[in-house]
């Protein structure tokens, strides 16, 4: 029996409609994040002038826009695309099974998310505006309504974060349990596709390090509404204990939205390169112990923040160990081009892209790690730009990568790859044009969340590169434009897609595009590891995960 | 990128700044190789009409050590660049020398409050001397602070003297520094702490020791200066 209308798109419990309901709501999120940075980009560039479409900005405002920026790109746009979106609708079809174990619960999980999202974008609307805390929320700032004058914007914040960590928290068990248990007959966890790591490890790290921060947060309701002191000095309480509870879930957040990010990365590289993955297990493995080491790195994040000093070197010694895991991890991608026959498609640029960009981030993130040269970079704008460029590749950039490749399995139709180009290469010199800037202001001393550089004499002869990266960033959003024509346009008029154009490996792949309720018209055997691309044996550069040996030259299932 | 740092005054400034040189060395060359060897893949490796891609699963430790001693280095450089850095964190927070001058600095929304000693060079005398926004110090003397806060979390930075420390209400937290050239120096807020924390700043006077002596002289004593 055909579902009704509301059954099927509404409140479907389809998990590739659930996907596409995260995508879209993420994609809305991250106009309203960007609209929010384009906002305080221009005060900072032109403090004090009326900001086209916005009005004058003051400090509070200030300090809403730069709050509500960070809360909705990482939780409202990286979390439900990167992990949501992209897990609901890759791991059912990447692991061979018909839907999710849960899929009401999936469904919950996504009505959760929207209850979170519109209470989120209703703090806007309320007497005293947004929050104004900065993203970290730190007390007693957060803890005492009179120190911002914010009431029910931070009350509203912090019952937004709940709820959105309840839904991926629902999220995180469902994508678990399926791939523990549904997988396809013959696929191992040794012959999963990458992404699927990527995405239950970062399931794993949300589950273990969610705990404490939803602690530390209903603390701070009731330090805010019944005047209770957990962080409040004066009642006894501690300010750092937050801070702990905080950093030891934001340092596995790093990773839960990288991750995705990096499993895109692992998919489209040997699709585009015809060429099987570089160490396979090698990248599991130093993906777990990157997971595992993020769990002892919290402390990074308050060097300076008055805790005492002699626990800096250990804390800056596991941070910098990071390093190697995701060393490993980029030069096996690297070395996965190494002898490919590589097609430049847009989803191999934004791929590459990826890696390219966040290797900067990942360099200069030695200079934070580094206790000693924090003491200076701490708060300062190169902070900034180090986690854009960590962030930004593997958030928004693999975002896009995994559009671009998804696209024609999520809705039947290829994107333009002209339009898809032309993004591509204003996206990369304008996010650099953005961000390039800010690792010198930050060298020069310049201090994060002021609202007004010229505030400070020794910032002035260096206005100019603010000025830049707010040209640059206001570039950023424009070029934007270009995605939206292409997503929609593509939606309804693109090319048709078959089953699998780009003649990919994994199982996602065998289904129709898009597939029905249900995906696989049999259920896939597999027997073989995701990427085998020109291998030496056979003519033909790919050989698909689920045809079995002796049936070569039969891939291409019409 | 060093050439953007402000002009070092402090005498550990020039140990950051060497670290800081140290740490941009290493992982610009590591960065500019990987970035190097990145593009030139994907130069030399384009699709060209028949020629198929090699078969390297690099699933054994022959194969894999094109990426695992690249790595080993990497954690060596790690670990040399720790060492290089626990000194200079030594030196500036886990040491307090014999100070030749305590300050107390205290926090609030939006502005810092100095307290410096009167001619007994005791604090909590008599004596003290008081301001807002302007901190006096001499030159090439040890200068120990205790930081406190009135209301939320700030961040006593001065960018020229490369020191920067949060300050927390419930906590007394001590420090140092010593300028080596006179002049005066930008003080910030460099976290969050509310609506005014843009503003949030102050300035450092760096005084000869004479004039500093004359300066000490010349103020009133804190019970006439605040009682009216």
């Amino acid at each position: 029996m055909e579902p009704s209308f509301l059954r099927k798109y509404v409140f479907s419990v389809d998990h590739k409609t659930i996907a596409k309901q995260y995508m879209i709501t993420g994609l809305l999120m991250a106009v309203l994040g960007g609209y929010l940075a384009y906002v305080f980009r221009v005060q900072l560039a032109w403090p004090g002038e009326s900001v086209p479409g916005f009005g004058p900005v003051g400090e509070n405002v200030y300090n809403a826009l730069v709050t509500m920026h960070g809360t909705i790109m990482i939780f409202w746009v990286a979390m439900p695309i990167l992990l949501a979106a992209f897990g609901n609708f890759l791991i059912p079809l990447m692991i061979g099974t018909d839907d999710m174990a849960f899929p009401r619960l999936n469904m919950v999980s996504y009505w959760t998310f929207l209850v979170s999202s519109l209470l989120l974008v209703a703090s806007f609307m309320v007497p005293g505006g947004a929050a104004a805390m900065g993203w970290t929320f730190y007390p007693p700032l957060s803890a005492r309504a009179e120190f911002t004058g914010v009431i029910w914007g931070g009350h509203l914040w912090i019952l937004a974060v709940a709820l959105e960590f309840a839904s991926m928290l629902m999220g995180g068990i469902n994508f678990l349990t399926t791939v523990v248990n549904r997988r396809a007959p013959g696929l191992t966890m040794f012959r999963l596709p990458l992404m699927i790591w990527m995405l239950i490890s970062a399931s794993v790290l949300f589950m273990f390090s969610v705990g404490p921060l939803i602690a530390g947060a209903f603390m701070l309701l009731l330090d805010r509404t019944v005047g209770t002191g957990f962080f409040m000095p004066e009642a006894g309480g501690d300010p750092l204990l937050f801070q702990h509870l905080f950093w030891f879930f934001g340092h596995p957040e790093v990773y839960v939205i990288l991750l995705p990010g990096l499993g895109v990365v692992t998919e489209v590289l040997p699709v585009s390169s015809r060429k099987t993955i570089f160490g396979y297990r090698a990248m599991v493995y130093s993906t777990i112990v990157a997971g595992l080491l993020s769990f002892v790195v919290w402390a990074h994040h308050q060097f300076i923040s008055g805790i005492n000093p002699n626990l800096a070197l250990p804390f800056s010694i596991t941070t910098i160990l990071i390093s190697v895991p995701f060393a490993v991890f980029l030069f096996c991608c690297i070395a996965t081009l190494w002898r490919g026959s590589i097609r430049f498609t847009t989803a191999m640029l934004f791929s590459i892209a990826v890696i390219a960009e966040f290797l900067l981030g990942g360099v200069t993130g030695i200079v934070n790690g580094s206790a000693a040269a924090d003491i200076y970079m701490h708060d300062t704008y190169f902070v900034v730009a180090h986690f854009h460029y960590t962030l930004f590749p593997a958030v928004i950039l693999a975002m896009f990568g995994g559009i671009y490749h998804w696209f024609p399995k999520m809705f039947g139709r290829m994107m333009n790859e002209g339009l898809g180009l032309a993004h591509f290469g204003l996206t990369i010199v304008f996010f650099n044009l953005t961000f390039l800037p800010q690792f010198a202001l930050g060298f020069h001393g310049h201090h994060r969340r002021i609202a007004n550089p010229e505030s400070f004499d020794w910032l002035a002869d260096m206005q100019g590169l603010n000025v830049l990266s707010t040209i640059g960033s206001i570039g950023l959003l424009l070029a934007q434009i270009l995605f939206v024509i292409n997503f929609f346009h593509s939606m309804f008029a693109g090319k048709k897609a078959g089953r699998n154009p780009w003649q990919a490996t994994t199982l996602e792949w065998v289904t129709p595009s898009p597939p029905g309720h249900g995906n696989f018209e049999e259920t896939p055997v597999v027997y073989r590891g995701p990427y085998v691309y020109s291998p030496p044996d056979s003519e033909k550069d790919w050989r698909p995960q689920h045809l079995p040996a002796g049936l070569e030259g039969t891939e291409t299932v019409p | 990128m060093l050439s953007w740092l402000p002009e070092n005054v402090s005498s550990y400034g020039s140990d950051m700044d060497s670290l800081l040189r140290l740490i941009l060395y290493i992982v610009g060359v590591w960065f500019v190789l990987a970035e190097v060897v990145l593009i030139g893949f994907l130069v030399v490796y384009r699709k060209k009409p028949g020629k198929r891609a090699a078969w390297v699963p690099g699933s054994n430790l022959k194969q894999l050590s094109w990426v695992l001693l690249p790595c080993v280095v990497i954690l060596g450089l790690d670990l040399a660049i720790e060492a290089a850095g626990a000194p200079v964190w030594h030196t500036i927070k886990q040491t307090l020398p014999d100070p030749d001058l305590t300050v107390r600095v205290s926090g609030k929304q939006f502005a810092w409050d100095f307290t410096h000693p009167g001619e007994d060079g005791q604090l909590d005398t008599d004596d003290d001397i008081k301001s807002e926004f302007d901190l006096y110090v001499p030159v090439d003397s040890v200068v120990q602070f205790e930081l406190v806060s009135e209301d939320v979390i700030h961040s006593f930075w001065l960018p020229h003297l490369r020191l920067k420390q949060d300050v927390v209400p419930g906590r007394s937290i001590k420090g140092w520094f010593e300028v080596t050239k006179e002049g005066i120096y930008p003080i910030a807020c460099a976290e969050l702490c509310g609506i005014g924390h843009t503003k949030m700043g102050a300035r450092l006077h760096v005084q000869s020791l004479e004039e500093h002596r004359i300066w000490v002289q010349s103020q009133e004593p804190l019970d006439e200066f605040w009682e009216e």
